[in-house]
Formats: C-alpha cells, structure tokens, sequence
C-alpha cells in the first residue's frame, strides 16, 4: 500500500484520483464473495459478515484520501479516468469513464460513508436471516452500482449504474420473496422505474442526436453555444431527463413505488430507498445542472412537482400506521425538497438536503428497524403473529429501547427542521432559496409542508416511543434494547446529523460564524449553470415573497416547527389507541389520507385496467386468433393433403400392381403418341 | 394373314405379358399371382430369343440371368407365402394389407 502523506505531497500539483478502480472493484469482489458464498457456504455467517462490511468500509477508506487529495489540490476542471472503450461504432465513442470532481466526491462520501454504517448495522439486523450472504452479496453489488451512478463520466455509463441500482433495489425488496406481496412489490418498483428509465433513454438519444457525444464535459462544455437557451430541444431533453428521475427519485407521478419498496429489510429501507438510491434524480439533475439552467420551462417543472410532491407525500405520511410507510413518504417528501431547490436553480442548497437527509434518514429507518427488531424478537417469543411494523401494537417503547428512543428523537427533530440540527440549515436554505427567487406560491406549499412533516415525525414518536405500551401483556417482557452492533450505528447517525449541517451556514444568521464549505466546495461544477442563470437574469431577492429576510424567516420556520411539535405532543400524548387487531378502518378525511389519496387504486382504475384489457384482447385477437390461427391452419392443411395421400396406401399388393400398371401404360401411351 | 417366325413370338410374347399381368391383378392366391409373375418373366425371356436372331447373342445371355433371378425370386417368394400361410391360414392376397401406415 501507498502511504498517504506522499501521495498527498504529488496531489497538490494536480489532482490525481487514488486507486480509482478500486473504489469501484472492491464492493464489487464483496459482491462476487458473497454470492458465491450464497450458494456454496449458506450456513456460514463469518464470512459475509466480515467481507460485506469490510469491502465497504475499504471503499469508503479510498474516498476519503481522494477527498483529502482533492481538497489539497482544489482543482477547477473535473479528472477523467479513462479504464478502457466500451463501444465505438460510428461517431458514437462510449468510454468507461470515471469522472472525479467536486459533486461525485460528495456523492461518493455519502454513499460509501451511509453504506459503511448501514452494513455494520445489518450484520445484526439480519443475523437470523437464512439468506444471509445473499443479502450482503446484494448490497455490495448496489454499493457498486451506485458509486458507478456517481462516478460515471458520460450519459451512457451513468445510465449503467442507473439501471444497476434498480436491479438491485428490485432484489432487495423482493429479498423475503416466499412472501407473494414482497415479490409483487418488487416488480412494482421496477416496472414503474422502466417507465421514467425510457425518459432517460429518450433524454440520452437527443443528447446524441444534437452534440455527437453522451460525455458530460464535452455535452455541457457545448450545450450553451449549440442549443438555444430555453428552446424546444434543451426543454425535451431535460423534461425527459427529469421523466427518469421521478421514476428513480419518486416523484408525482411515478413515487407509488417507493411506500411499497418497505416490503424489504428495513437496512434496505434506509441505505436504498431512503439515503442514497433515491437521491440518484437529483443527483442526475444536479450533474445536469447546465441542460437545466437552459430550458426555464423545465426548472419550473421540476420546482413544481417536487413541491406538490413534498405536500403530497407529507399528508399522506400524517395517517399512516405503518411505522415503515410513515417514513417512506417522509422520504418522498423530503426528495421533493431537493427537487425544488435543483429546480429552481439553488444547485448546493438541494445536494446540501440530500447529504442531510442521508444522514437523519437512514437514522430514522434504522432506529425504525431496530423497534421492529424488537418488536419482531417478542413477538416471535410468544409466537404472536401481530403486525410489528404498526405504531398501534407499539408505544411506550421508550422504557425498553433508550438508546433507539433518544438517538430517533435526534433524527425527528433534525428532519422537522429544528436549530442547530442539520436538517434546518439544509430545509430553510431551500425553502429560503424558493421565495428567493420568486417561486411564491411553491414557497408556501414548502412551508405547509415543512409544518406537516414536523407533525407526523411527532405522532411517530409519539405512538412508538411514548404512553402506554400495546404490544400485549405476553410479548412486553420479551422487549429489549437492539445490541451494540445495531445500536452504535445509530449513534454515529446521529452524531452526523447534529453536525451535517453545520458545513454551510449562511451568512444571515445571526451570531453564527458563516460557513461557506459546501458552497466552495461544489462551487467549481455549478459555476457554469450559475453563469447561464444569471446572464438570464435569475437572481436571488433579499427578500421572501411577503417581506422579510433569511433569518426571520429561519426563525419563524424554527419556532413553527417547534411549536407543531409540542402541540402534536400535546395532543396526542393524552390519546388512546387500541392494539392494530382491535382498530377499526379510519374514516373520513383520515380514511382518504390512510389510502393514500387512492391514487393507487387511480392508477390502477386509469392505466393497468385499460392497459391489462387491451392486451387482453390483444391476445385473444393477436395470438390466439390471428398468429395460433395461421399457424394451425398450416398445420390442419398439411395433415388434410397427408391424409388424401394416405388413401393411396392400402396395403394390398394388388393396388400397387394398379398403379403400377396404370403408369407403366401410361408411358407407354405418352411415347407411342 | 401373313406373319413371319419374329412377329408371330413377339405377338405371343405380348399376349403372354399381359395375361400375367391381369392374373396378378385380378386373381387372389397368392399361388396363382406368384404364377402369373413367373409368366409374365417368361414372356419377357421369350421375346427377347426372338431379338437375339437379329441384335446377336447378347440377349439370350440375358435370359439366363432372368432365368437365375426368377429362380431366387421363386425361394424368396414361396418362403414369403409359406410365412404368410402360417400366419394368416390362407393365402388370401387380399386379406392381408399389414404393410401400411
């Protein structure tokens, strides 16, 4: 091994990336181990538990020298490695390109140092679980795959790494797949992701078709001077760009899947769908940022559907039960925030919220899986078969669990956006930056929004953790705290997410020292797009909508958030609920909330119906009728004309002497004539 | 009428042939069919002694052969219906038609 002093030392010249491929290769030898593992040594645990969290952890390792490396070296352009070509046909030259700047730096910490944690937490979580090396050979195969989202150079190996997490987002959640509803939820994920993957496909043959390469550097290097600033082509493809990122990132109209995705494990829940998969559309927009800052329709979009997804999502999350389903729609919610500020042009403010939302996300999953843990351990003690996920068999676990209780707490008050945790730099910069730049009515939904999420993270808190305990007198005894290897990962979780946001603290605030190094930081790849925007005239005002600046508004939002959570507190602490089994269906508004706004059953109504009749029909018309009908009409043909000719064989030898006599005169006739 | 030695046997020969064929066609025993082919060799062989006066000795050598040929075919054949006898208890053409689909 290098030392790393020295490797420092010839990196402030220029920057060089330090073993690039093996970022990549090491979760991808975990991956390969362990799934020969999966099939030749089931029963061992010893080694998945060491290999998996190991070819992570070495990953995250690498990452964090190249940060060091980059940061000493503070380079301005990005550093392409070029491993070797993939495809060349034509004009068309596809690279396996590795791109290392400032932007796939971040994503890299992030998802390396996310996973880190998560897959030392599963060696607990899943320490029972019969498919145990298969579990960790998939999670390193989707570390792999999404450090290849992040670091690929060009459309083409983007879109690889794109499809790669999908995969293997669709085996986890169908990880449990004896159980039918698992299977089928996998398949939702991924054929909803099909549908925006054919938005990126569309976005990535029109990049071709106008600039003759899918590269990053060479498409937004060219983009300005070949397509016309806000134009019907840079429209097209950054509102196909964007179909690909609702899919991947549920948004309105594809997020359906991800509530549905919980069917996996609940580490699943938070490295995946929560922390760092999810986040890949606004990744895609961020890395986009120059198409985007082109085509001022799309920016209105993107804006707008994250907005009205952030709403959405956020009251449908105040009346679920499942512990799992609130947090879910938390996440969509939340990936509604970034979409917002990607959309609106504030490029740092919504890679800032995902990082931040990585960290108390997965927080907030992982305590919700160590409760289920719990939760699942007595249950299984008094061979109950009551649900574990719902909040109505919990409450009062507070007792049992303090470790999980306090560091959740720390997660519900850094996502509801309370000073001076990391979810209130990361939620009132972008909430600031949408009334900033005029978006007044997208800037009130992210207010409402922000005070519903503080809401629901409150009700969960408060039906798991507070009053009475409804797990039934049998399995209370059987409740326990999760052992370390679980619960130190929820420290360190939520460590990170008291100091997540302290990176970028912006000047307004008063008494605060200003930190500006996030901004500095990425400030070299979304310089080209701020430039675009601002020889357009996009600025940031001094002032919201209705008057006011940064800081009253940080506060006023603060103290909001502050005062919803007492008062949902307060409210709910004194309320009853009865154990799941005993509950009746919600009513009313509730009622609609619980299902969601029936936009399942809407889509189902609207589109898979229709779809399921007319490809019924299709084929009883198609294949039934017209293809199976040629083609046994040959075949009845054939017999019939075999038939006719079977009539000649009789098997008397005194016919064929006919015949054969017949002939014979026959010629004789033709030759004498 | 006025016909010489050729056209008289080759008229024989051709009224010979053709009463073999309707006996195969049209008689049952498989004796008498299996007669009716040996008649219809010898109808053969008797025509081609007439060409041989004019086309040399090469066609009586084919005689013999036919006469060798006819000669084997006749072991094959009487061994065939023998088998047949035995399995069918007759020797009825038309009651056996086992070689077919």
């Amino acid at each position: 091994m290098l030392s790393l002093p020295s490797l420092l030392q010839e990196a402030h010249a220029a920057y060089e990336p330090i073993l690039p491929a093996w970022i990549l290769l090491l979760p991808l030898i975990g991956a390969a181990v362990n799934g020969i593992g999966a099939f030749n040594w089931r029963e061992n645990k010893a080694i998945p538990s060491i290999v998996g969290p190991a070819a992570v952890i070495g990953a995250f390792v690498i990452v964090v020298a190249n940060f060091f490396a980059m940061s000493a070296a503070a380079p301005h352009d990005p550093t392409i490695v070029s491993l070797w070509t993939w495809m060349a046909a034509g004009d068309l030259r596809v690279g396996v390109d590795l791109q290392f700047d400032q932007l796939s730096m971040l994503m890299m910490l992030v998802v390396t140092g996310v996973s880190s944690i998560i897959h030392v937490y599963s060696v607990g979580y899943m320490r029972e679980d019969p498919g145990y090396s298969r579990y960790f050979a998939y999670l390193n195969l989707f570390v792999f795959f999404m450090l290849v989202l992040v670091l690929g150079a060009n459309f083409a190996i983007t879109f690889v790494g794109w499809e790669g997490v999908g995969l293997c987002s669709y085996l986890l959640i169908g990880f449990w797949y004896e159980n039918r509803d698992f299977a089928s939820a996998g398949k939702k994920a991924f054929i909803v992701n099909r549908i925006g993957d054919f938005g990126f496909l569309v976005a990535m043959f029109l990049v071709f078709v106008h600039f003759g390469t899918l590269s990053f550097e060479s498409v937004f290097a060219a983009a300005p001077a070949t397509l016309a600033y806000g134009g019907a082509v840079v429209t097209a493809i950054t509102l196909f760009l964007f179909l690909g990122c609702t899919g991947k990132s549920a948004q309105i109209p594809l997020y359906v899947w991800l509530p549905d995705a919980m069917a996996g494990p609940t580490p699943v829940s938070a490295l995946i769908h929560a922390a760092t998969m999810v986040t890949a559309g606004v990744y895609l927009v961020a890395r986009s940022s120059v198409l985007f800052a082109m085509a001022p329709v799309s920016q209105a979009v993107v804006a707008a559907v994250g907005a009205g997804t952030a709403l959405l999502a956020a009251t449908i999350a105040t009346q679920q039960y499942d512990i799992k389903k609130v947090l879910a729609y938390s996440t969509v919610s939340q990936l509604g925030y970034m979409f917002v500020a990607v959309g609106i042009g504030a490029y740092t403010a919504g890679i800032f919220h995902l990082m931040t939302h990585a960290f108390f996300k997965a927080l907030l999953f992982l305590g919700s899986g160590a409760v289920i843990h719990a939760m699942h351990h007595a249950y299984h003690e008094v061979h109950s078969h009551e649900d574990p996920n719902d909040m109505r068999n919990q409450g009062g676990l507070k007792r049992f669990m303090p470790i999980t209780f306090a560091t959740m707490w720390i997660g519900t008050l850094a996502i509801s956006g309370i000073f001076p945790l990391a979810g209130f730099f990361s939620k009132d910069e972008i909430i600031w930056y949408t009334g900033a730049y005029g978006y007044g009515i997208l800037w009130g939904i992210a207010l409402v929004a922000a005070l519903l999420t503080a809401g629901y993270m409150t009700r969960l808190m408060v039906m798991t953790f507070h009053g009475e305990n409804r797990t039934g007198s049998k399995a209370q005894p059987h409740l326990q705290e999760v052992p370390a290897v679980m619960w130190i990962p929820l420290v360190l979780l939520a460590i990170l997410s008291v100091i997540g946001g302290w990176v970028n603290i912006p000047d307004a605030l008063p008494g605060l020292p200003a930190v500006h190094a996030l901004h500095d930081w990425l400030h070299p790849v979304f310089e080209p797009a701020r430039g675009i925007l601002e020889a357009h005239g996009v600025h940031a005002a001094h002032t919201s909508p209705i008057g006011g600046g940064e800081a009253m508004w940080a506060g006023i939002s603060t103290v909001a958030a502050a005062i919803v959570i007492l008062l949902t507190f307060r409210a709910l602490i004194r309320r009853t609920w009865k154990p799941a089994a005993e509950s009746a269906e919600p009513t009313g508004l509730a009622g609609v909330l619980y299902n969601k706004w029936y936009v399942d059953e809407l889509y189902d109504r609207t589109i898979v119906l229709p779809l399921l009749a007319l490809w019924r029909g299709c084929w009883r018309l198609v294949d039934a009728g017209l293809i199976d009908g040629s083609i046994n009409g040959l075949a009845a043909g054939t017999r019939a004309v075999g038939w006719i000719g079977s009539l000649f064989q009789t098997g008397r030898v005194a016919t064929y002497m006919f015949y054969f006599v017949t002939g014979v005169l026959v010629i004789l006739v033709t030759f004498l004539l | 009428m006025n016909l010489d030695i050729e056209s008289a046997s080759l008229i024989l020969s051709a009224f010979l042939f053709a009463v073999g064929t309707a006996g195969v066609l049209v008689r049952r025993n498989a004796i008498i069919v299996f007669m009716c082919v040996e008649l219809m060799l010898n109808a053969v062989n008797l025509s081609l002694i007439v060409f041989s006066r004019s086309l040399g000795l090469e066609a009586q050598v084919l005689v013999f052969f036919v006469m060798a040929v006819a000669a084997a075919e006749a072991a094959v054949g009487l061994a065939i219906i023998i088998a047949i006898f035995r399995h069918f208890e007759g020797v009825d053409v038309d009651r056996f038609n086992i070689l077919r689909w």
